[in-house]
């Protein structure tokens, strides 16, 4: 057993480090100064309507029905309970929606939405030598393609993670009063019991880099694909994966850095 | 000038090309040629700086190109154009803003003067009212037509076409040839035109390199190709039974 896990990681370990080599020479390149102002701001108003604006349905979508079947789990628990306050249900919902739902949730399935459009678009111009034409032109093109992506994400997320809280939020209340099982009253007062906005810098903080992990890594496997058309699927599949794979990673040690 | 001198390149271990020296002059069409996988687009990647040799020198003007550091490539790749063997339009954008963008990324010309410019590269290469369309909605003889305006719209001194004629008919092959081989006098352009196409060869070579097995086995002119007495370079020039006959029948008559 021992024999074949040290082969595994024999196996494993330089496909790992050459990854991880080449991911941040990537971003040293993505970080250089721009040829041109003007062309990169453009850019990045683009994207952020791409990657953000067009994404708000979906995160609007998800956020009320996460926000209202948190609200119906905590409420069937403890409804018949007299010992526990019906605040707990808003409270809940909050803490739930803020913490964890609205920036891990979100970001999980904006990596999903997100991370396949940048890796199919880049890995399509890759292919089809639109890549090198940039290079020939003498444009950086990891930065023309990548650094619009990564600063539109990073601008427009937290927004986004923003309505996320607050339709959720809503998404719960709409069960509460729907339901009968609080008053709205008890709602609101569970949504502000105990409240600090440490939870909201916490949880915008968390985006942030679940955004700069989208964008970055969507972009290494789209930016080096070889080969056609079925290459540039199998990237897209694998920015997906390999972004949401990152993002738990990173909830976890923000959380146990931040919040323990 | 471009000079390349003693280029080596290999790919785990498989040699592609192998001690590589030719010199691409200004204001002639300069072809590579050779049979599919020989090393061309190797070898014009190398040149382009899209592959590194693993030894030999790239001259530009007498400049080391694969010696300087990012911006000193960077300045010599704005004096670069280079048309793809699929045009490499970007999708994205129309056809004037195609050949608007190397002007917008590197001129601080006002957007009036982009466009002119942009409207005057696409008529000298007979596009006119194709502006607003995308590179989907036009030709493959169009999307090249207007490749070559992007790569002249900065005025390269440097010119490489990557097989301009792959998936044109013959005559549309031969009007991008003559459109190349004209834009190369008029602007004084050092051009590289990598094809296995012999019709290009014969109508616009006026300096042709043969690469075979990764090797410049010869060099020379369209009038010297159909005389010269080299085995592979034969085979490649009189690769059809029709052209086989007529060679025989050149040599009978000589």
């Amino acid at each position: 057993m021992k024999a074949i896990f040290e082969a595994l990681l024999l196996l494993m370990l330089p496909t790992f480090f050459s990854h991880f080599g080449a991911y941040f020479l990537m971003l040293t390149k993505v970080f250089r100064k721009p040829e041109n102002f003007k062309i990169y701001r453009e850019r990045i108003v683009e994207e952020i309507d791409i990657l953000g604006v067009k994404s708000l349905g979906i995160v609007v979508l998800l956020s009320v029905f996460m926000g209202a079947v948190v609200t119906l789990q905590t409420a069937s628990n403890i409804w018949d309970n007299p010992l526990i306050p019906k605040y707990t249900i808003g409270f809940t919902t909050r803490q739930s929606m803020i913490l964890e739902f609205a920036p891990t949730i979100i970001s999980l399935i904006l990596a999903g939405k997100v991370g396949s459009v940048i890796a199919s678009e880049l890995g399509t111009m890759r292919v089809t030598q639109q890549i090198d034409a940039l290079e020939i032109m003498g444009i950086n093109s990891t930065a023309y393609l990548v650094l619009p992506k990564v600063i539109a994400a990073v601008l427009i997320n937290p927004f986004l993670v923003l309505i996320s809280m607050f339709v959720g939020i809503m998404g719960g209340w709409f069960v509460v009063v729907g339901t009968g099982f609080a008053t709205t009253y008890d709602f609101i007062d569970g949504c502000q019991i105990d409240f600090r906005g440490f939870f909201v810098y916490y949880a915008l903080l968390k985006t942030v880099v679940f955004a700069f992990v989208i964008t970055t890594v969507s972009s290494y496997h789209g930016y080096f694909v070889k080969g056609g058309s079925l290459e540039v699927g199998q990237a897209s599949t694998k920015a997906v994966t390999y972004s949401s794979v990152l993002i738990l990673i990173l909830n976890y040690v923000i959380t146990q850095i931040m919040l323990i | 000038m471009i000079e390349v001198k003693h280029l080596y390149k290999s790919f785990s271990g498989v040699q592609v090309l192998e001690d590589i020296s030719s010199t691409f002059q200004k204001g002639k069409m300069n072809l590579i040629i050779g049979k599919s996988g020989s090393g061309k687009s190797v070898l014009t990647k190398c040149m382009v700086g899209l592959l590194t040799p693993d030894s030999g020198e790239v001259l530009y003007n007498g400049v080391n190109f694969h010696e300087l550091d990012f911006e000193g490539k960077k300045e010599i790749r704005k004096k670069m154009g280079m048309l793809f063997q699929a045009s490499a339009l970007f999708d994205s954008k129309t056809v004037l803003e195609n050949v608007m963008f190397p002007l917008e990324m590197f001129t601080n010309k006002t957007k009036s003067e982009r466009i002119d410019r942009a409207r005057f590269c696409l008529e000298r290469v007979n596009i006119i009212g194709k502006d607003q369309l995308y590179p989907s909605e036009i030709s493959g003889g169009m999307q090249k037509r207007v490749a070559i305006a992007r790569a002249i719209a900065m005025n390269p001194e440097f010119l490489f076409c990557d097989e301009p004629n792959s998936g044109l008919d013959p005559q549309t092959s031969i009007v991008i040839d003559k459109l190349i081989s004209e834009l190369t006098e008029e602007y004084n352009m050092c051009t590289i035109v990598i094809t296995h196409d012999m019709n290009s060869v014969l109508e616009v070579g006026d300096n042709i390199t043969f690469i075979h097995g990764g090797r410049n086995i010869w060099t020379g002119t369209r009038t010297e190709i159909l005389s010269a007495d080299i085995k592979e370079l034969n085979d490649f020039v009189y690769a059809s039974g029709f052209m086989k006959e007529v060679r025989s029948n050149l040599i009978k008559l000589r």
